[in-house]
């Protein structure tokens, strides 16, 4: 026999949780007793619950498996919304618990209540009210299985306090199954379509492939670099599948979409068979304008969720199912066909796309002494040689991260891209160092982002994260002002605030941490791998960097693929 | 173009403020609503009515069905169907109107289910454009109040909806 509190930990614990993340408060106390009182679940104290969502968020993207948030009522269940927001957007798999007031006051507005399950709704894939404390392993169970599988998500479960009241047992059996008569996420995709799909990849004369978040959720970088190989095709990988196909391979394009190469944008445009694989077409990709994006292309699309399938721009053959499973039936499919790929049709493509390469779009002009924001993440690719977590924050730090750090193994870069969540780089990085306490884990900032969840500090110190913050202080919202520059007139609108920046030096050594200051590029790498050398400790790397550099390639608003800006004075 | 989706659902709490959050926070149009248990005290039936292109109820069957609490669906405007409203409307009636709204009522097959000095209430049931064309009907005659039910549906013939 266990209370409601008890038999919640117990159950995360027999759901394969040992790691959770959270804050205390009134509604929560009897759970929070019930942690105090075992030793198999672990838990994080964050110091704002966002920051709670954001680790936990962090610690899902680079292991796979859910993270886990434990919050109280009221602020602290309205706190972690942007989080889970985030965690939606980007489909990440993730279990919430707050508390709630006791069953008798819902509705009364008593002290901290909040209707969590109303305000959560948009965002969630799904969300439990616990009505009694016997329902507790049932719903568990059923929240672990909603948030991890299909298309994953975030899912909230809310405890009133009195279902978890101590004095009140109940019998406690975890459910080994779960069956949901409403809810069947495909397992397969259509053999059908997939030959289909096969067929039309095999007369391809001017073929890309465009995978994205859902090849990193789906486990599939594996199945599609050997159909990325076995074809000889072009790929490029989206903001979120950076990493599914090996970056340094020459059979990669780079990133696509608003700040993607020339060459995979106009590779896009001009392709006559586009095989889109967990990707959703988003805006940050076709542009505003979707009749103008990829005039001649055949579209194969590959996704867990039929409503991302022709929700933008039609898809010509749609396969619903898993891309693990359908990559991998593909390759079996391509293994016993008959027909060979067009190999003097794709060796002209190829040239083709050698030449748009040629143009070298990611070259970074120095100046001196000023160390140009570009270079602040060569150096770091260098000094960790590749092979570090990389989480970021969002702005124009997160686009030369993506663009100059090069990824070769899926979940190594983490961040929001669907919701662009400004904070959530840190505790991300907390979640990350956690899971892998001997690996590299960098988070790559800028001074305004750093200063959205910069108390997450206190709990790298408290746990001791040796993480290493890459700040890229240009002392601006620098993608707000490079649009004002670019739309704007210059006109800088609320964008900088340079006589009111912290000293992020003294702010680390305040919180207990290290923090350094690189303002030139000579001492840039050196200083950089000090500050990486030192294994056990955070360190705080402010970088400065020149003011006025902007993120290019970027795409012409409301043009197609191949309407970019190249730099300050170039466009296509 | 017009739609009547009928779905059976969870008959869970929350479940009804999901579907209809849906059409909220994806701006779809929702042009009426109904929702009442059914023969089984586990699930409920919603029937919506809403409008749009082919491309944006392809979505909201889609996204419906993504709902956790959706167990089946249904666009009964997909096949044939039968669509039924009740309305109960409150006329002012007076002199020769009376007799007018009585015979007017009679044409629509509708029944005048309580009569005071001055009013009628009229019982009328069927498809959404009877029901409007009965209003248009009404011409002159000062309408009090109105309440509509909002669409059912059920197919034709052997296709149904059920577990």
């Amino acid at each position: 026999m266990l209370s409601g509190g008890d038999m919640l930990i117990r159950a995360l614990h027999d759901e394969g949780v040992d790691l959770i993340f959270g804050y205390p408060g009134g509604t929560a106390l009897h759970i929070y007793d019930a942690i105090f009182r075992q030793d198999k679940v672990e838990h994080i104290l964050v110091r704002h619950e966002q920051g709670a969502t954001h680790a936990a968020d962090g610690y899902a993207r680079a292991t796979g498996r859910p993270g886990v948030v434990l919050v109280t009522s009221g602020p602290g269940a309205t706190n972690t919304i942007t989080g889970i927001a985030t965690a939606y957007m980007d489909s990440i798999p993730m279990v919430v618990i707050s508390g709630q007031v006791t069953r008798d006051a819902i509705g009364s507005d008593a002290f901290q209540e909040t209707d969590m399950v109303g305000v959560s709704r948009p965002v969630v894939k799904h969300s439990f009210l616990v009505q009694s404390a016997a329902d507790i392993p049932n719903i568990i169970k059923k929240a672990f299985y909603i948030a991890t599988t299909g298309r994953p998500g975030p899912v909230v479960i809310d405890f009133p306090k009195d279902v978890t009241d101590p004095a009140e047992k109940f019998p406690y059996e975890y459910p080994e199954t779960v069956k949901l008569r409403s809810y069947s996420p495909p397992q397969k995709g259509h053999t059908g379509q997939i030959k289909k799909a096969v067929e039309i990849l095999m007369s391809a004369k001017k073929p890309i492939i465009y995978a994205g978040g859902g090849v990193v959720q789906g486990e599939g970088s594996e199945e599609l670099t050997k159909l990325t190989q076995t074809l000889g095709f072009p790929i490029t990988n989206t903001l979120m599948g950076l990493g599914i196909y090996p970056a340094t391979d020459k059979q990669f394009l780079g990133m696509l979409g608003m700040h993607g190469t020339y060459e995979a944008n106009m590779a896009m445009h001009e392709a006559d068979v586009i095989l889109a694989v967990g990707a959703r077409f988003d805006d940050r990709v076709t542009n505003s304008d979707v009749s103008k994006f990829c005039p001649n292309a055949t579209i194969l699309h590959i996704d867990i969720d039929p409503a991302s399938i022709s929700k933008t721009v039609t898809a010509h053959v749609p396969i619903v199912g898993p891309v693990k499973s359908v990559l991998k039936e593909m390759n079996s499919q391509i293994k016993a066909s008959s027909n060979k790929v067009d190999a003097e049709a794709l060796k002209l493509w190829w040239e083709n796309i050698e030449h748009w390469r040629q143009r070298d779009c990611l070259a970074v002009e120095s100046a001196g002494e000023l160390i140009k924001p570009q270079q602040a993440i060569q150096a770091l690719y260098e000094v960790t040689k590749g092979d570090a977590y990389v989480t970021s924050d969002v702005g124009q730090h997160q686009m030369f991260a993506a663009q100059y750090y090069h990824f070769d193994k899926p979940r190594r870069w983490i961040n929001s891209g669907g919701l662009g969540t400004m904070g959530f780089g840190l505790p991300a990085a907390m979640g990350v160092q956690l899971a892998f306490p001997e690996a590299t884990v960098a988070c790559v900032t800028g001074e305004g982002s750093i200063q959205m969840c910069i108390q997450e500090l206190a709990t790298c110190k408290q746990c001791q994260l040796p993480i290493k913050i890459v700040n890229l202080n240009n002392e601006a919202l620098g993608m707000v002002k490079q649009w004002q520059d670019m739309q704007y007139s210059g006109r800088h609108s609320h964008s900088t605030y340079a006589d009111s920046l912290p000293d992020f030096v003294k702010l680390a050594e305040a919180y207990g941490h290290v923090g350094i200051r690189i303002e030139k590029l000579s001492e840039l790498k050196e200083k950089l791998a000090e500050a990486f050398a030192m294994k056990d400790k955070l360190v705080f790397i402010d970088i400065v960097v020149d003011q006025n550099e902007h993120v290019y390639p970027m795409a012409v608003k409301g043009g197609a693929m191949s309407e970019m800006f190249l730099s300050k004075t170039e466009r296509t | 173009m017009r739609r009547i989706i009928s779905m059976l659902m969870e008959n869970e709490p929350g479940a009804l403020s999901r579907v209809v959050g849906l059409f909220s926070q994806r701006n779809y149009n929702i042009n009426s609503l109904t929702v009442a248990p059914t023969d089984d005290v586990t699930l409920s039936r919603l029937t919506v009515t809403t409008i749009g292109d082919d491309r944006k109820i392809e979505q909201i069957i889609k996204h419906l069905n993504k709902l956790v609490d959706v167990v089946k669906l249904v666009d009964l405007t997909d096949g044939s169907h039968l669509e039924r409203e009740l309305m109960l409307i409150k006329v002012k009636v007076s002199g020769a109107q009376r007799a007018e709204v009585m015979r007017l009522a009679d044409v629509f097959r509708g029944e005048i289910v309580d009569v005071t000095p001055t009013t009628y209430v009229v019982q009328l049931t069927g498809t959404s454009d009877k029901l409007d064309a009965f209003i248009a009907a009404l011409g002159d005659t000062s309408i009090l109040e109105v309440a509509r039910t909002g669409v059912s549906g059920i197919s034709r013939a052997d296709k149904v909806l059920n577990l």
